[in-house]
C-alpha cells in the first residue's frame, strides 16, 4: 500500500526502462582538457603537456577521470530523459554518479555517447524515486572507453 | 593514500567550472538565478566536487590503473567551505584475474560534515623484479 507521502507525484514510468536516445558525437580537443583541468585544480602535466604526456607513455593529453561529464553537456538539451519523465528538471536531485573506465580517452579522440534509461525504483514505500540513467562511451575506434551511471532523485 | 585539502570554494571558481564543463545551470553561478530557485546562493556543482575527490586517486597512483569511481551526493556544498578528501583502502579482491583494490572515499568540510562518499576500484600493480 502506498503511503501518504507518495500522494505527490506521479510515478515514473516503468515502461521506459531500456530507452535509449540518440548519440551525442564529441570531438575530444586539447584545449577542452587543459581548460578542464585547469578548472579543477590538476597540475600534473600529463593533462597540459603533450610532449610530457607522450614521455608518460601517452600518444597525448589525457582526459581526467570526469571529463566525461563534458560529452553528456555538450548538447541543447542535455536532460533529454527529463522530458520522459514528466517531471520539472528543477525538483530532481542528483542522487549518485559512477564511472566504470574501460580505456584511456585522449585529445584527438572522438566519443560517441549513447543515453539510456537503466533502472527506476522507489525507496520509503515510494516517497523517493529514483532513476538511473546509463551513457555508454565510445571511441573513433568503436571502443568502449566508459559506462557512466548517474541516478537522479525525485523528493515527493 | 594523502589526504587532499582545497581552498576554500570561491565564486570564480564555479564560474570556471561550468564554462569548463559546459554545465551552465544558473544556480551554480548567477546569484539572481540561485535566489529564484529558492536558494539562498549558489552553491557547488556536485561533480566539481567529485572531481576533486578524484585528484586524491590521480595523484595516488597512475590514472590508466583506475577502473571505477562512484560517489552519493549527500550535502550541498556552498561557497567558502574548506573541503578535505580522503581515500583509504579497505580490501584487495581478485577480480576477473587482477588484484583489485576496493577504496572508500569521502569528502567532507573543516568541521567534519560529509558532502560526498565514495568507492573507487584500482589495479593493483606488481612491481617487476629489476633486471
Amino acid at each position: 500500500m502506498k503511503s501518504i507521502l507518495s500522494m505527490g507525484n506521479p510515478m515514473f514510468d516503468k515502461r521506459l526502462i531500456g530507452k535509449k536516445y540518440p548519440p551525442v558525437i564529441f570531438p575530444v580537443d586539447a584545449g577542452r582538457i587543459r581548460f578542464f583541468a585547469k578548472a579543477t585544480g590538476q597540475t600534473d602535466p600529463i593533462y597540459f603537456d603533450e610532449k610530457k604526456a607522450q614521455q608518460r607513455g601517452h600518444p597525448a593529453l589525457l582526459a581526467p577521470p570526469t571529463f566525461l561529464t563534458v560529452v553528456g553537456m555538450a548538447q541543447d538539451d542535455p536532460f533529454p530523459h527529463v522530458a520522459d519523465l514528466n517531471v520539472p528538471l528543477s525538483k530532481l536531485l542528483y542522487a549518485s554518479q559512477r564511472y566504470c573506465y574501460h580505456a584511456p580517452v585522449y585529445a584527438g579522440d572522438t566519443i560517441s555517447l549513447v543515453s539510456e534509461i537503466n533502472d527506476m525504483f522507489d525507496k520509503k514505500d515510494g516517497a523517493l524515486q529514483f532513476c538511473v540513467i546509463k551513457q555508454s562511451c565510445t571511441n573513433q575506434d568503436e571502443r568502449l572507453v566508459a559506462e557512466l551511471y548517474g541516478t537522479l532523485v525525485l523528493p515527493s | 593514500m594523502p589526504e587532499l585539502t582545497l581552498e576554500p570554494i570561491s565564486r570564480t571558481t564555479l564560474a570556471l567550472y561550468a564554462g569548463a564543463s559546459g554545465d551552465h545551470n544558473p544556480v551554480h553561478i548567477d546569484i539572481d538565478a540561485a535566489k529564484e530557485a529558492g536558494f539562498s546562493d549558489v552553491f557547488a556543482q556536485g561533480m566539481l566536487i567529485m572531481t576533486y575527490l578524484g585528484r586524491v586517486l590521480t595523484n595516488a597512483v597512475p590514472q590508466l590503473d583506475l577502473r571505477e569511481f562512484g560517489v552519493q551526493f549527500v550535502a550541498i556544498t556552498h561557497v567558502h567551505e574548506r573541503l578535505i578528501c580522503c581515500a583509504r583502502v579497505e580490501s584487495v579482491e581478485p577480480i576477473a584475474g587482477e588484484d583489485i583494490l576496493i577504496l572508500g572515499l569521502e569528502v567532507s568540510n573543516h568541521v567534519g560534515e560529509i558532502k560526498l562518499k565514495g568507492d573507487a576500484k584500482i589495479v593493483r600493480q606488481h612491481v617487476a623484479n629489476s633486471e
